[in-house]
C-alpha cells in the first residue's frame, strides 16, 4: 500500500517539476514577444504594463523599412548556405577516404584530424585573424565561410557513417572496374543522405549563430551577419530605434532558427547523439 | 584479373586532401603560429622580437588576467553542476512516449537554437531594474528591484542562470538517449521485486546514465570555460571586471589593445586548460568502457 503511495508522490513531484520548468523556459520567450507588440512610447513610460494592451504591430512594420536588417539576413543566408555546402562536400570526401579506402598512414592521419576537435576557435583567433588580414580578405563572404570548414567534427561524423555501410556494397561495382569516384558517387553517397541532412542542419545552425568570428572578421556594418547585427542593434537601440523595435528584431532573428528546428528536430537530435560515439 | 578488398595507394588520399588542406591552413597552422607568437613581444604594427616565456610570466603577475581566469573557473562551477542536475531531472521526467513529454522535450531544446545575441536581448529585458520582467514582480511585492548585472556578487550567477536556460537542451538529449539504451527487462524485473523508486534510480538508472553524465560534464566544462558573448554583450565584463571571463580578456588584449603576443600567450593558457578539463573526464570514460 505504501508502495503505491510512494509512487503517487513521485508522480506528483514529476508533474510539479515539469510545470515549473515549462514556465521558466517559456516565460522569457513570451515576455520578448509581449514587449515586441507594445509601442515604444508605451515601453518608455516605466509604468507597469497592462496585459490588456494596447497592442500594436508597429514595431514589425518599422522592421520592414529597415534596409540594413535585410542586408544582414541576406549575409547570414549566404554565409550559412555556403558553409553547409562546403562542410558537406569536404566531410563526405574525407569521410569516404578515411572510412572506406586505404592509403598509407590512413589511421595516423585520421587521429591527427580528430585531435583538432580539442582546439577551440578562441585559441587560434589571433593568427587566424592575421592570415585573413595579410590576404585583405576581412569583410568578405569568403573570410566568413572558410574557418568553419576547418572544423573536424563533420569528417568524424561522415567517417563513422561511411564505415557503418555494410561491407561489400561496392564489390559488384568494383568488378565492373568502376573508379573509386564512381563508387563514391553512385553507390555509397546515396546511403549517407540521412547523415548528410543531420550534419547539414547542425552546420547551418552553428554557422547562423556564430558570433565570435564575424565579430572579429566583419567590421563593416554592411558585412555583418544577422547574429552580429543583433549585437550592434542592442548596444545602440536607445538612440536609433527604441526598445519595441529591438524586441521585434530579436523575434525576427530567432524565428528562422526556431522554424528550422521545429521542421528538422529529428535530424538535430541525431546529429547530437551521433557525436557521442567518439 | 584479381579483385582485392578495397583499393590501396596514394591516389585515395586525394579524397581527403581538400579537407586536410583547409584543416592545416586554418586550424593547425594558426595553433602552431599562435604558440610561436606567444614567445614574442608583438603588436599590430609589425614590431616583433623574441622574449621567451616573458609573456607567460607577465600573465601570472597580471591581476586582470588572474581575475578573468578565476571568473571563467567560477562560471564553470556555477553552470555545469546545475546544468547536469536539471537536465538529468528533465530527462528522467520526460523519458516516456506521451504527447506532453514530446512537446516538453521540444520546448526545452528550443532555446538552444537561439544565438547568443538574441539570448542577451531577451534576458536584458528580464534582468534590468527599470522595466525588466523581474523588476515588475519585485514591485508587485513591494521590493526595490535588484540590479542583477551591476552587482559584483550577483553578476556571474545571473549570467550562469541565463546560460543554463540556454544550454539545457543538449545535455537533456544525451541523457535521454542514454536512458533509452538501458534495457527494459531490468526495470521490469525491479518492478516485480517491488524495488522502491529511489533504489531503482540508484541501482539501475544512475549506472546507465553515468557515462553520459561524464561526457556532458567534460563537454560543458570545455564549452562554458569559453564563455564570451553573454558578458561581452550584457556587462562588458563589469562591474570592475567582476564578469570578465578569459575569452573576453583575450579579445580585449588582442583586438582593443593590439598586444597580440601577450594575447596569444593568454590563448595558449585557454587551450591548455580546455585540454585538461576535457581530457580528464574523457580518460575516465575510456577507463569505464575498457572495464565493461
Amino acid at each position: 500500500m505504501s508502495q503505491a503511495r510512494g509512487r503517487e508522490v513521485w508522480q506528483w513531484l514529476r508533474y510539479a517539476f515539469c510545470a515549473v520548468m515549462l514556465v521558466l523556459i517559456l516565460l522569457p520567450l513570451v515576455w520578448t514577444v509581449f514587449l515586441s507588440l507594445r509601442s515604444n512610447i508605451d515601453l518608455m513610460r516605466q509604468a507597469p504594463l497592462s496585459l490588456f494592451g494596447p497592442y500594436t504591430l508597429g514595431n514589425y512594420g518599422e522592421l520592414l523599412k529597415n534596409q540594413t536588417l535585410f542586408r544582414w539576413f541576406f549575409n547570414s543566408m549566404i554565409v550559412s548556405g555556403f558553409s553547409v555546402a562546403g562542410v558537406l562536400v569536404l566531410s563526405s570526401l574525407a569521410g569516404y577516404a578515411f572510412g572506406r579506402l586505404h592509403f598509407p598512414f590512413r589511421n595516423w592521419l585520421y587521429v591527427f584530424v580528430l585531435m583538432g576537435l580539442a582546439i577551440p576557435d578562441q585559441s587560434v583567433i589571433l593568427t587566424r585573424h592575421h592570415i585573413f588580414s595579410t590576404l585583405h580578405w576581412h569583410n568578405t563572404y569568403l573570410a566568413l565561410i572558410l574557418p568553419g570548414l576547418s572544423a573536424p567534427l563533420g569528417v568524424f561524423l561522415m567517417t563513422e557513417t561511411f564505415r557503418a555501410i555494410p561491407k561489400g556494397m561496392e564489390d559488384a561495382a568494383r568488378l565492373d572496374r568502376a573508379s573509386p569516384l564512381m563508387v563514391f558517387w553512385k553507390i555509397l553517397l546515396p546511403q549517407t543522405l540521412p547523415a548528410q541532412a543531420s550534419l547539414g542542419i547542425y552546420t547551418f545552425l552553428l554557422s547562423w549563430n556564430d558570433y565570435w568570428w564575424p565579430l572579429i572578421s566583419a567590421t563593416r556594418p554592411d558585412m555583418f551577419t544577422l547574429t552580429e547585427g543583433m549585437a550592434a542593434a542592442q548596444t545602440n537601440y536607445a538612440e536609433v530605434t527604441g526598445m519595441g523595435v529591438l524586441m521585434a528584431e530579436a523575434v525576427l532573428a530567432g524565428l528562422p532558427v526556431l522554424i528550422i528546428y521545429i521542421a528538422f528536430q529529428k535530424h538535430i537530435v541525431s546529429a547530437i547523439t551521433g557525436m557521442v560515439k567518439l | 584479373m584479381t579483385t582485392r578488398g578495397a583499393p590501396k595507394g596514394w591516389g585515395n588520399l586525394l579524397f581527403a586532401l581538400p579537407f586536410l588542406a583547409v584543416y592545416l591552413w586554418l586550424l593547425v597552422y594558426p595553433l602552431l603560429a599562435g604558440i610561436r607568437l606567444s614567445l614574442y613581444r608583438a603588436n599590430l604594427f609589425g614590431g616583433e622580437h623574441f622574449i621567451g616565456f616573458e609573456n607567460y610570466a607577465r600573465l601570472f603577475r597580471d591581476r586582470t588576467f588572474i581575475q578573468a581566469l578565476g571568473n571563467s573557473l567560477l562560471f564553470v562551477v556555477l553552470t555545469v553542476p546545475l546544468l547536469i542536475v536539471l537536465a538529468l531531472g528533465l530527462a528522467l521526467a520526460l523519458n516516456r512516449g506521451t504527447r506532453f513529454a514530446g512537446f516538453m522535450r521540444s520546448v526545452v531544446f528550443a532555446s538552444s537554437v537561439l544565438s547568443v545575441t538574441v539570448l542577451t536581448i531577451i534576458w536584458r529585458q528580464i534582468l534590468v531594474p527599470d522595466g525588466g520582467l523581474i523588476s515588475h514582480f519585485s514591485r508587485l511585492i513591494g521590493q526595490t528591484p535588484v540590479a542583477f548585472l551591476n552587482d559584483p556578487k550577483l553578476v556571474l550567477p545571473s549570467l550562469a542562470i541565463i546560460t543554463v536556460w540556454w544550454s539545457l537542451g543538449l545535455p537533456m538529449i544525451l541523457f535521454l538517449s542514454a536512458l533509452q539504451q538501458a534495457p527494459r527487462s531490468v526495470y521490469e524485473a525491479a518492478a516485480l521485486d517491488r524495488a522502491t523508486p529511489w533504489s531503482i534510480f540508484r541501482r539501475i538508472t544512475l549506472p546507465a546514465v553515468m557515462p553520459a553524465v561524464i561526457l556532458v560534464a567534460a563537454y560543458e566544462c570545455a564549452l562554458q570555460f569559453q564563455v564570451f558573448g553573454q558578458p561581452q554583450l550584457l556587462t562588458q565584463g563589469g562591474p570592475n571586471g567582476a564578469s570578465r571571463p578569459l575569452v573576453l580578456y583575450i579579445y580585449e588584449t588582442g583586438f582593443n589593445h593590439w598586444d597580440i603576443g601577450y594575447a596569444a600567450a593568454a590563448s595558449q593558457m585557454l587551450f591548455a586548460l580546455i585540454l585538461v578539463v576535457s581530457l580528464v573526464p574523457q580518460a575516465g570514460r575510456w577507463l569505464i568502457r575498457g572495464r565493461a
